[in-house]
């Protein structure tokens, strides 16, 4: 496998009125060609804030402490993604060798231009093809994603297709560019099941064809399950656990990650009771010392989770967590 | 489970007149039609299907919010007996009493301008059903103790509570009326997992203690499947099949509720590729397909499908199915 991302020590910091806030505290990880990784967390844990940093992507009040280090593998050598500034070094990755789906694409699409006339522009800012080639490209990326009559569509605007086809319309948008990173932000959240599941696939035949790497940002562990190699958990911006999907989605070893696997209904065990994880986030702006999941943490050691911040320990070679209880079980537990 | 339902609707349908059309009849989009279903008191009945099947509508047309355009819909909950197609005045007031709603969004249904208790509180006052301020005050911390909001909540605003605290207000709302009736639209769908099991588990609890009759509208098979007692899946408008909660998810009939299920994505990473997938996407109900709703989607169409509109058969005492095949389907996918 070649390397394609490698994110380390991403600390982001917004300024605000009511004082500093920490979105991302120190997370590290890393990205290989053709790899779909899930990044899971629930709302304020920070994980579409990470993935915008790939592109710094943030609002202007966003700070990233001098750590940050996120260096993106391209065919002609890595570039460092933080010493970007202007907008122009920017367009290198923004669109680019990256590109981003969103979770409302409605909300995404600009209402009074066509979809076609939106997909050329780009095509014509990122590449050096002409006005027709960028039309053909299109319209073959449109059918490619399984948009029927695709030439028709390209006339037409965002409000004139279903959420199903809008999304698959952003999709093709996205990848018409053949980034080398795909950045999915909730992609499926807004879809019913049955088109969820046909975005999906559509998602898992492209990442075969063209072989990008994707950051896959979800809150459903079952989207998970169908889609990523690997996961990294996250909780009010750390990341607290991270391995192969199958180790973490088998052998959950955070009390949070366990704690969101019992919380959810199992069409197996209907007899299950359903084991919500106690209590709220905590605002960014309260957040606890120590562990940021001693506040809700059933198996909280006082004194130590509540005052030193865990470590990674290894689970396996590829399974980390950091968990005080794992340090405390030698990690064989 | 006492005999007579609390609600019964017969062939109950919901129409909305379309602009244009100035020749000819009316254009109308038929977004509930003909729905016979009887939701048993003390049920916690599940109402399912994708955007666009007619499930929020049908909900509102029980609660009278909705216009009602045919049919029959009683009400009956042992003290009061209502007809609500035909319900007016007091009559429809005392009803507004008796049935409730929780809403989707609790970011969108909470006045920011409000304290927690006179969000509470309002339906107790605009209904007139308390004397004196200190009875109202009385009933507000009854049932936030209920929805587990204490004294300190009540005298905050709706910004300084997380999403699940506003759900509860929003629960505590609806029910501080009493109410026998609770359509919960789409309730937990904003919330987060870890929080959507607490929600969920309130839900279950109050209806135990209060002995509740809920309405669960839900486009999450897993969370139907495990509250509730019963469930309609609808398509386009029409019920497609009903059962109880098990024997649907055992022995789904109709291939719509067949295809749902399989949609659900597994948590276990080698069921991939395994689920069987649907084509296309729900027509729009302004131009319903004839016959069969489901037949442009459906893998085992065929002719009669096209040109007849099936009818609810009865499997069971409490199952019943819209579909033309499925004993023929039944047969084929019992195991050899």
């Amino acid at each position: 496998m070649t390397r394609l991302l490698d994110v380390e020590n991403l600390t982001l910091q917004f300024d605000t009125d009511e004082g500093r806030i920490t979105a991302v505290d120190n997370v590290s990880f890393s990205l290989d060609q053709g790899e779909v990784m899930g990044l899971v967390g629930e709302s304020g844990s920070g994980k579409s804030v990470t993935a915008k940093s790939l592109m710094k992507l943030n609002p202007r009040n966003a700070v990233y402490t001098p750590e940050t280090k996120i260096t993106l593998h391209l065919d002609d050598g890595p570039v460092d993604i933080m010493s970007l500034s202007t907008s122009t070094e920017l367009q290198v990755v923004r669109g680019g060798a990256i590109s981003m789906i969103f979770q409302e694409p409605m909300a995404s699409f600009a209402p009074a231009i066509s979809i076609g006339d939106q997909m050329v522009e780009q095509l014509l800012i990122h590449s050096d093809m002409n006005k027709k080639r960028a039309r053909e490209v299109s319209v073959e990326m449109l059918d490619r994603v399984g948009i029927s009559d695709p030439s028709k569509r390209f006339n037409q605007y965002a409000f004139e297709l279903s959420g199903g086809m809008r999304q698959r319309a952003m999709i093709a948008m996205a990848l018409s560019t053949r980034p080398k990173l795909l950045i999915a932000d909730e992609p499926t959240t807004a879809l019913d099941v049955t088109i969820q599941a046909q975005v999906i696939d559509l998602m898992k035949d492209l990442v075969s064809e063209f072989g990008m790497g994707i950051v896959f940002i979800t809150h459903d562990l079952g989207v998970i399950a169908q889609t990523a190699d690997s996961v990294a958990v996250m909780y009010l911006g750390r990341l607290i656990e991270q391995g192969p999907v199958r180790e973490v989605l088998r052998n959950p070893a955070h009390p949070y990650t366990r704690g969101l696997l019992d919380a959810l209904p199992d069409l197996e065990d209907l007899d299950r009771p359903l084991h919500p994880v106690p209590g709220d986030i905590p605002s960014p702006l309260e957040r606890p010392p120590g562990c940021v999941f001693n506040t809700r943490c059933s198996q909280v050691i006082e004194g130590i989770c509540t005052t030193r911040v865990p470590q990674f320990t290894d689970v396996s070679e590829t399974h980390r967590v950091a968990c005080h209880l794992m340090d405390q079980a030698g990690g064989a537990k | 489970m006492s005999d007579t339902p609390l609600i019964s609707t017969k062939r109950l349908s919901v129409h909305y007149p379309l602009r244009g059309g100035l020749i000819g009849p009316k254009p109308v989009v038929r977004a509930v039609e003909g729905v016979s279903v009887d939701i048993a008191k003390g049920n916690f009945f599940g109402l399912v299907g994708e955007s666009g099947s007619g499930k929020t509508t049908l909900g509102r047309a029980l609660l009278r919010a909705a216009p009602i355009t045919q049919g029959d819909v009683v009400y009956d909950d042992g003290e009061v007996r209502y007809d609500l197609p035909t319900l007016a005045g007091s009559e429809l007031k005392e009803y507004r009493t008796r049935a409730q709603l929780i809403f989707q969004d609790p970011y969108a249904a909470l006045s920011p301008r409000m304290t927690v208790r006179d969000i509470i509180a309002e339906p107790l006052e605009v209904m007139g059903l308390t004397k004196s301020r200190a009875e109202t005050d009385e009933r507000v911390r009854e049932i936030a103790a209920k929805c587990r909001l204490n004294l300190e909540h009540l005298r905050r605003f709706p910004h300084a509570f997380s999403g699940g605290q506003r759900q509860r207000i929003s629960i505590a709302r609806a029910l501080v009326s009493r109410p026998r009736f609770v359509v919960a639209d789409e309730s937990v769908a904003a919330l987060d997992v870890s929080i959507q099991a607490d929600v969920l588990n309130l839900l279950k609890e109050i209806q135990a203690e209060m002995g509740l009759t809920f309405l669960f509208i839900s486009h999450d098979l897993s969370v139907v499947a495990h509250v509730c007692d019963h469930v309609a899946v609808m398509y386009l408008g029409r019920l497609v099949e009903t059962a109880p909660t098990r024997e649907l998810f055992a022995a789904p009939r109709h291939p719509y509720t067949k295809a749902l299920l399989s949609a659900i994505p597994s948590l276990d990473p080698d069921d991939r590729g395994k689920a069987q997938r649907l084509e296309g996407e729900i027509p729009s109900p302004t131009n319903p397909p004839p016959g069969c709703k489901f037949q442009t989607r459906c893998p085992y169409a065929i002719d009669r499908c096209r040109k007849e509109e099936p009818k609810l058969d009865h499997l069971g005492s409490e199952h019943d199915v819209a579909c033309h095949r499925w004993e023929e389907l039944a047969q084929m996918s019992e195991p050899a």
